[in-house]
């Protein structure tokens, strides 16, 4: 199992689950990642942090420390 | 609607997420008989303005963009309050119209769920139907109300279309009751209840909606691909900025001189037309002058609005939070905080303003912290009217203006030592894990044009009522500091006709009268008063006086050098009297008031210095307490002098005098 972070570039996934991590966790479930739904990973800014993912059909950013509670499978 | 209703004036509210084109559909169902104020007690606007509901005048109120009724910003909580029916100063809605942008049909369902488990009369507006049937995509309209048991009506929240509709759909839901929906009720924790509403949203959108073309199109991700590229996107962001400085300062010359004589004309009329005395004084030398000194930045602040409404809108600007997060959370800001940081290059005032958008408080008062120490357009006039004086014509390496050199490395000044500052900021008294980074990235839109011309002139209308408030009365205060005691001015003054020298040099005599005056004045007592301690930056009384009047604004600074050199009044920072009588200004020994090295001590000074009463006045609404403004003038203030210190001390030793 991978974390979102780990996700290359244009590949869908569905999200297993979201890590109790911090607060943030609640609002990540609330715009609408939330176990079941499938994710893309669009691009990383140009630092590396944050990235842009596709979910529900629209685009959200994160950095990668968000993006680490999440875990996705195929 | 029931009886009780019809007694007293409806209020309906207008929610949903940021992006879903709320704003648009508020300006376009209430027109421009907008209100805009606070809610009690914190800095969140309140916008409402009067909409028809059955022939009936209702109270609309325009709440700010939310996800869900949990809220983590202040905006967010606030409008949560109201649709709860929590807030005393508004109490039960009577209706909640619910947007949902029919683009983003999932997320924006979250916050409707919310709204329908609390059991208000609710009426679903659904945005952007045109561009989502463009996209090819089918809705079951009827089908979907059906399923979430509540009205909803298609409109145009550009043109206004459906607006009836709509209010024959409110008409409708006022006074009736419904049941909430056992949507979550059976789920004991958050994350479960966030689970169970999504499940029944993915639900409903199956049931209703047929994507017809799986491929989609994504413009916007098309654009993202330069405008977010990891080289050209930084490149792009870079040029935006420039531009919009460029356009800034080149389009409000114009306005500015305009204004700035209309301000002059209307200081003489005053005088002519008012008897001779304290009151014609007052009028025109405290009131006008200093209002008129800060309603010119006038144009700078509607064409910058103007700007950061088109990025806005455009979508653009949560880009450039994108692209630079990753820089700002190197010294623990937000990348939100970019917005505000930029603005305040125009003026702190709107830069502090707009970091109402950061979620969490102490990365929000960070920022703000830090905004003023961005070079304002208030202090140009200053580094203009030194580098005019002491730098100008001279080279490095014998082509570079040093005036631009200068001119930059004060700028970047004061960016460093804001870096600086956030870093220490956000490691001691505002010391906060790094703040969660979680932003919708929205569709490109074009923007629209009413919507951003209305929020200029909400802005310009909040400034110019400022000006007429708190900057009325300080200018009143600084003139009677400079005014008062009276010397024996009318003695200096001889009677117009008695002797032929006044006469013919009647404005030269009323200008000595003015700076003896001034010498005796509250103000000059204190320029004396402070000399011990400016004296190791190189300053004489003189400059102390027109230091003193530059803490209520920047600018004032030349106004208040003309008076001490005796130019008159209208002279501006490149005037060749002003430039001529600073370089000629001596000190009571003799010795020349100023050098190149006083002249960069100074400038040096101005850019890290508090020396704004007006973002005081902003910071301390913000904030909502007096120990942020204090700090604020406190930390800044003993930076400047110490870097001043540094400047002088430092350009001394090395043999420049």
């Amino acid at each position: 199992m991978m974390t979102l972070t780990e996700l290359p570039i244009g590949q869908n996934a569905l999200v297993s689950s979201v890590d109790n991590k911090n607060a943030v966790t609640k609002r990540l479930m609330e715009m609408g990642v939330v176990p079941g739904v499938s994710v893309e990973v669009i691009k990383a800014a140009p630092f590396g942090d944050p990235i842009e993912i596709r979910v529900r059909g629209y685009s959200l950013a994160m950095r990668r420390n968000e993006a680490d509670a999440v875990r996705v499978s195929f | 609607m029931d009886e009780n209703s019809q007694n007293r004036s409806l209020t309906i509210a207008l929610a949903g997420n940021p992006n879903a084109g709320k704003t648009t559909l508020f300006n376009a169902l209430t027109g421009l008989k907008q209100k805009v104020a606070n809610y009690p007690g914190v800095t969140v606007e309140r916008k409402e303005g009067p909409w028809t509901v059955a022939d009936t005048e209702v109270k609309l109120i325009d709440l700010p963009g939310l996800y869900s009724l949990d809220a983590t910003s202040l905006d967010e909580q606030i409008a949560s309050e109201i649709i709860s029916g929590k807030r005393d100063d508004l109490g039960q809605l009577d209706a909640v119209i619910a947007i949902v942008d029919a683009t983003n049909l999932e997320r924006n369902l979250y916050l409707v769920t919310q709204i329908l488990e609390l059991g208000v009369p609710t009426v679903i507006a659904l945005t952007m139907i045109d561009v989502f049937e463009r996209e090819l995509h089918e809705i079951d309209i009827d089908k979907l109300s059906t399923l979430l048991n509540t009205p909803i009506v298609p409109v145009n929240a550009k043109t206004g279309r459906g607006s009836d509709e709509l209010a024959a759909a409110v008409e409708k839901v006022i006074g009736t009751h419904r049941e909430p929906p056992p949507i979550a009720e059976s789920e004991s924790t958050e994350n479960g209840k966030i689970f169970a509403r999504y499940k029944f949203i993915a639900h409903v959108v199956q049931e209703t909606v047929k994507h017809n073309d799986e491929s989609r199109h994504r413009v916007s991700e098309k654009i993202d691909r330069v405008l977010t590229h990891k080289f050209f996107g930084l490149v792009i962001l870079v040029g935006i900025l420039l531009l919009v400085f460029q356009t800034i300062f080149s389009w409000s010359s114009l306005p500015m001189d305009l204004l700035e004589h209309g301000f002059g004309g209307l200081a003489d009329a005053a005088k002519s037309l008012l008897p001779e005395g304290i009151l014609a004084d007052m009028v025109a030398d405290g009131v006008i002058a200093g209002v008129g000194g800060v309603v010119i930045f006038l144009p700078q602040i509607l064409l910058l609005f103007f700007f950061i409404s088109l990025l806005e809108d455009s979508g653009y600007m949560a880009r450039a939070a994108f692209l630079l997060d990753k820089l700002m959370s190197g010294v623990g800001l937000h990348g939100k905080a970019f917005l505000p940081l930029f603005s305040s290059f125009a003026c702190a005032i709107p830069g502090i303003m707009a970091t109402r958008t950061i979620e969490n408080r102490r990365d929000r008062f960070a920022t703000i912290m830090i905004a003023p120490f961005m070079s304002c357009s208030a202090r140009l006039p200053v580094y203009t009217l030194m580098i005019a004086t002491f730098f100008a014509g001279q080279t490095v390496f014998g082509f570079v203006s040093l005036g631009a050199v200068l001119m930059l490395a004060m700028y970047t000044l004061g960016i460093v030592v804001a870096i600086m500052a956030a870093f220490v900021l956000k490691r001691t008294i505002l010391k906060a894990p790094p703040p969660p980074f979680l932003m919708e990235l929205p569709p490109y839109r074009v923007p629209n044009l009413r919507a951003v011309f209305q929020n200029m002139i909400t802005r310009a209308w909040l400034f110019l009522k400022r000006a007429g408030t708190v900057i009325l009365a300080i200018s009143i205060v600084l003139w009677a500091l400079m005014y008062f005691p009276r010397s024996s001015s009318e003695a200096v003054t001889p009677p117009a006709a008695t002797s032929v020298g006044a006469v013919e040099t009647p404005e030269g005599v009323t200008l000595t009268a003015e700076s003896e005056q001034l010498k005796n004045s509250y103000a000059g007592k204190l320029g004396h008063a402070i000399e011990p301690v400016i004296s190791p930056l190189g300053f004489d009384w003189k400059i102390g006086v027109a230091l003193i009047a530059s803490f209520a604004a920047r600018e004032v600074l030349v106004s208040t050098l003309s008076i001490i050199y005796n130019v008159g009044k209208d002279e501006n920072e490149e005037s060749e009297t002003l430039i001529q009588a600073v370089r000629e200004a001596k000190r009571d020994d003799g010795r020349p008031s100023w050098t190149p090295l006083t002249a960069l001590t100074l400038m040096v000074f101005f850019v890290l210095a508090m020396q704004c009463m007006s973002t005081l006045a902003i910071v301390r609404r913000e904030t909502n307490s007096w120990t942020w403004p204090l700090f604020m003038l406190a930390y800044m203030t003993i930076l400047a002098y110490l870097a001043a210190f540094a400047t002088y001390q430092i350009g001394k030793l090395l043999g420049f005098e």
